[in-house]
This record gives C-alpha cells, sequence and structure tokens, in this order.
C-alpha cells in the first residue's frame, strides 16, 4: 500500500495578519507560514495505516517557504519518501492550480491512496484534496474522522452535523479528506528532525502548467468588521472572579 | 439558462437542512437581480414531500432515485454534474458543509467551472456576481468577483436569513431521471452511526462551561469541572479537545457537533474559529477568558477577560462557591 499525502501550507494565524497597501493580498512581508494543520492529521492517519498494514507513506508538497522543513519533519515521523514540486509558489497559489500540480505529480510518483487535509485556512476557491480527487478522477470522501482497509477498499467514516456519521465502503485508489486523525498527530522530535535534514533526501517531481485564470478574481481583503465588542472585565484574578460573580448575579445565573 | 440560479438543496433522514432555506432566500434575491430563475435541485429517493417544500423557488428539478436514498460523494456528484452541465446556470449553490464538500470542489474541477468557497456574502448589481468568503479561520474575509459566465459558490451556514427561504407556495416539481447508471458505483454507502448516548445531554442544559485548546492537558479538565459544578451546568469543549480523546463526542459544540442555546456559556481558552461560533452564538449570555486579546471569540462574547484560565478559575469557582454560601 503506498499511501501519498500531499501537503501545503498555510500563514499562521497565530500571527497579526496585515493586509498589503493593493487591499488585495496579505501583507507577505510580515507573514510567517506552517504546514496546514488537517494535513497534519492526514499524515498522522497515513502513519498509523502503514504501522497496521505495511507500506509506505510519501509525501509531496509546494515549493514555498517552509517546505523542505516540513519534509524532513515528515521523515522524522516516520514518512518514508519525499517530494517537492518545482516552481516558486511564494508568491501564493490558487487550489485548483495547486491540486493541478498535485495531480500531475501524484500520477508520476504513484499511489494506492491519497489523503490530504480536510480543508486549509485559505481555500477560496475550494478544498484542495477534492479538487485534486477530480482531476485524478477518483472516488473521494470529505470530512473523515475514521478509516480502516479491507481488503483493495476503505471504510470510511464521514462527519455530519449533531455528532451523526456515515460509513462508506470506497474501492481504491481513492482521495480522502482528512478531518481528524484517529490519534493526536505525533511529535518529532527535534534531534530526528536534524538527523533527517543530513541523512535524507528530497526527491523532484514535475507539477506541469497550470492555467493563469480560476474564473474569480479577489477584489479586496479586509478584516471582518465585528458585530459587536464584548465588555471587558479587568482586574486581577480575585476581582475579576468577584465581577464575574456579581454579573451571573444580576443575570439570575446564580 | 444563463441567469438561473440553482441551489442544491441538503438533508438528512428526510428533513432539509436549515443552510437549504438560507440559500434559497439568498438565491431568490440574486435570481430576481440578475433576471433569472431560481430553481431547486433535490436529489435524493422518495423525496416528494421535501421538494414540497422548496416553494420559495420558481421551480424544483428532482431526481429521485433509490440509489439516491442516501447521500453518497459519488453518486450525487454524477447527478448534480449532469444537471448543471445540461442546464447551464449562472450560479449554483452549493452548502459548504460536509455534504457540499464533497459536491461543490469535484463539481468545479469536473465541468471546469469556477468556485467560490466559504461565501458568507452575495450580492449582484446589474448581473456582476460578487461574493465575501470568510477565510483565515475568519479572522479576513476576501471579496471576489466571478469573471466568467458560470460559477459555483458553496456557502456557510448560518450566513443568510433562512425565513426569505420558506414559503407556503406549492412550487412546480420536474422529475428528471438520472442520466447514467447508478450502479456498480466505486463509493457505497453502508450506514449512518448515531453518537453514542450520552449521561449529559448538552443542548439542554442551561449553563455551559466550555473548553478549548488554551485547557493545554487532560488533566486540567478537572479545574473546568470543578467550575461547571459549582455553576449547576455542564462541560462542553470545542473541536481539538475533542479530535484529542479528551472528552466524548457528545460534548462537541460546533459545526460538527452540537449546536447549543444555553443561558450562560463560559468559554476557557477557545479562540473562536467559525467552525464553534456557528454553535453556540445563540447563547443567551456569553463570557470568554482567552490570553490573546485578539482572539475571534471576543466579537461575539458579551464579556471578555483576557487574562490565564489558570489563574480565573480556582478564583471563580472560589467565589462562586462562596457566593452560594
Amino acid at each position: 500500500m503506498k499511501i501519498l499525502v500531499p501537503m501545503k501550507q498555510v500563514p499562521d494565524l497565530v500571527e497579526e495578519l496585515e493586509i498589503d497597501s493593493s487591499g488585495k493580498r496579505l501583507n507577505r512581508d510580515f507573514l510567517k507560514f506552517k504546514l496546514n494543520e488537517f494535513d497534519e492529521h492526514a499524515l498522522e492517519e497515513a502513519l498509523l495505516l502503514k504501522e497496521q498494514h505495511g507500506g509506505e507513506v510519501v509525501v509531496v508538497t509546494l515549493d514555498m517557504a517552509e517546505a523542505d522543513n516540513l519534509l524532513f519533519t515528515a521523515i522524522a515521523k516516520g514518512a518514508d519518501k519525499i517530494f517537492k514540486i518545482p516552481g516558486n509558489c511564494d508568491e501564493g497559489i490558487d487550489c485548483h492550480s495547486a491540486a493541478q500540480m498535485f495531480a500531475t505529480a501524484a500520477k508520476s510518483i504513484g499511489f494506492d491512496l491519497i489523503l490530504t487535509g480536510v480543508q486549509a485556512a485559505d481555500d477560496r476557491d475550494g478544498q484542495v484534496g477534492m479538487l485534486l480527487a477530480a482531476f485524478l478522477g477518483l472516488p473521494h470522501v470529505s470530512v473523515v474522522t475514521g478509516l480502516s482497509l479491507e481488503g483493495a477498499s476503505a471504510i470510511v467514516h464521514k462527519e455530519y452535523a449533531g455528532g451523526v456519521m456515515a460509513e462508506f465502503e470506497v474501492v481504491l485508489p481513492a482521495v480522502f479528506g482528512i478531518q481528524a486523525a484517529r490519534h493526536t498527530p505525533r511529535y518529532a522530535p527535534v534531534s530526528k528532525v536534524r538527523q533527517a535534514w543530513k541523512t535524507s533526501k528530497i526527491e523532484t517531481v514535475d507539477g506541469g502548467t497550470v492555467p493563469a485564470s480560476n474564473g474569480s478574481v479577489v477584489n479586496r481583503m479586509f478584516k471582518p468588521e465585528s458585530g459587536k465588542r464584548a465588555e471587558l472585565i479587568e482586574g486581577s484574578p480575585d476581582d475579576v472572579a468577584g465581577k464575574i460573580v456579581d454579573l451571573l448575579k444580576s443575570r439570575g445565573l446564580l | 439558462m444563463p441567469n438561473d440560479v440553482f441551489v442544491v438543496a441538503e438533508h438528512l433522514k428526510n428533513k432539509l437542512s436549515d443552510v437549504t432555506f438560507e440559500m434559497l432566500g439568498k438565491g431568490r434575491e440574486i435570481a430576481d437581480a440578475c433576471g433569472g430563475k431560481l430553481v431547486a435541485v433535490v436529489l435524493g429517493s422518495g423525496t416528494k414531500d421535501l421538494a414540497a417544500q422548496l416553494g420559495v423557488a420558481d421551480s424544483v428539478i428532482s431526481v429521485d432515485d433509490p440509489a439516491l436514498e442516501h447521500f453518497s460523494p459519488e453518486a450525487y456528484r454524477i447527478v448534480l454534474s449532469s444537471v448543471v452541465k445540461d442546464r447551464q446556470p449562472k450560479l449554483t449553490l452549493i452548502a459548504n458543509t460536509s455534504m457540499g464538500m464533497d459536491l461543490a470542489a469535484p463539481l468545479s474541477a469536473e465541468l471546469n467551472i469556477p468556485l467560490v468557497a466559504y461565501c458568507k456574502g452575495l450580492s449582484a448589481d446589474s448581473g456582476n456576481v460578487s461574493v465575501t468568503s470568510q477565510l483565515y479561520a475568519g479572522k479576513v474575509d476576501v471579496e471576489s468577483s466571478i469573471t466568467s459566465a458560470q460559477a459555483i459558490i458553496s456557502v456557510l451556514a448560518g450566513s443568510f436569513a433562512g425565513d426569505a427561504g420558506r414559503s407556503e407556495r406549492t412550487p412546480s416539481i420536474e422529475e428528471v431521471r438520472p442520466s447514467t447508471s447508478l450502479n456498480d458505483l466505486r463509493v457505497k454507502f453502508r450506514r449512518l452511526v448515531e453518537p453514542e448516548p450520552s449521561d449529559v445531554d448538552i443542548t439542554k442544559e442551561e449553563k455551559l462551561v466550555s473548553i478549548g485548546r488554551g485547557i493545554q492537558s487532560q488533566d486540567n479538565i478537572a479545574l473546568a469541572e470543578e467550575l461547571a459544578a459549582a455553576l449547576g451546568g455542564a462541560i462542553s469543549a470545542s473541536r481539538p479537545i475533542i479530535d484529542n480523546g479528551w472528552l466524548p463526542k457528545s460534548r462537541q459544540v460546533g459545526k460538527s457537533g452540537m449546536s447549543v442555546k444555553p443561558k450562560l456559556y463560559l468559554t476557557l481558552g477557545i479562540s473562536g474559529a467559525p467552525e464553534h461560533v456557528e454553535g453556540m452564538k445563540d447563547a443567551a449570555t456569553i463570557i470568554a477568558v482567552n490570553t490573546d486579546p485578539r482572539a475571534p471569540i471576543f466579537d461575539i462574547a458579551d464579556y471578555a477577560v483576557v487574562g490565564d484560565l489558570f489563574d480565573i478559575v480556582p478564583a471563580l469557582t472560589e467565589r462562586i462557591k462562596g457566593a452560594k454560601g
């Protein structure tokens, strides 16, 4: 079983996001990038499947920002091969283009199963995993929280609202959008990542050329106005506690 | 037709979801502004009763087939794809939900129609369509213009008023057969898995103490439990806590968990991602504790405490116990 995990980076949302002078883009001078957290879950699920059933886990990413570190961290966690698609994506890339590059790369790398994160914080033109599935003509299930293999099929749980899930049997190869792995994604010790930098090699895979337009243009970006702003409760922890108690009493909640 | 707006109805267990009516209400406005028709598309098996509720639309396209009894990413995509290809609507609105995510992006890639996702705002001015997407975990909105004749828009639940999408009127229903066979597909529906019955039903609790990533470890949950007990409420949580296996799924508030409307919703270390806010925005009183003054939870909260929950919670538990004597 060869499991391919395409990964993408997103702006680190812990940092303040600034919009540049064009008003149409994030100010990239101050952007820090990190691995999309859902892709981390996809990798974890891939590693768990490999531990259960054998096979190999292959990670592929686009050429931008922290790509090398992301790939070596994947090796430190247990991935077997790492690929980078050349073509500088530092200026950002839309999801249709990313998915087309991943599709071209996937065809030349080969796979039995593709796991992606369910979504990412900057998916303006749709989720990469499901676009990828369509470009490859493969069956897909998104928002997957449980995954097991039965012969040439996968049994997946797809999450709906209210805690209800649907169970599907899917003939492989297929693409799944992983919402959450069965376990919290494992941690890669810094020493192992460092070792991976020294001993592992990033392979190159062609992503082909992608069309320039995706049929929509960004007019502007802006910080949403908050409808109302919360009233601040300030002071020492004890002051704050006292004020909350008064407030609860006045609202008949205590 | 070139100016029509299609809305894909979403349903589970023979009930239309609220977002369907929200899309219909907005779709009505856009179709009128563009001089086109509003058409609802409902896929399923035995869905006459559902189709009858879509009277805001000028007409309903109903694809009724045993293979569509349960949602399936493959069967639904195949059918919807042929309907959209055949009818060429200007806009196709699909919910940005679990089901919708298996339709919108694949349809866009397959039919080469642009997609704008995470839509929370939609307007049309002399045929020009503008879409506002909620991106970056709700921290930045992005307004896009559609530059091609057709587009797919995936719409966030809760973005538009549902009332405008409901009508007593009986719609005209057009029955359409699937154009290709739906046998021998690669994705087979097996069953619905209902949530484990739980000791506590958080949708019925009047007071919830809700924890997020800021709680840091499973051991610290005891702090929140003690506070909830002192208040006479229960604890709930945001997604990461459930994914870590620290609390059962039945305690999850948000898009894929429960929607709650308690009298008091007190959050500890929850940043307030849109997926969470969707499930708790209607709580009567919201008090939020978070170390990050920019956390989006403070946009929805009534009261904000910018501080360390590990300082605040013990003091608060103590005070409440004292107040109750």
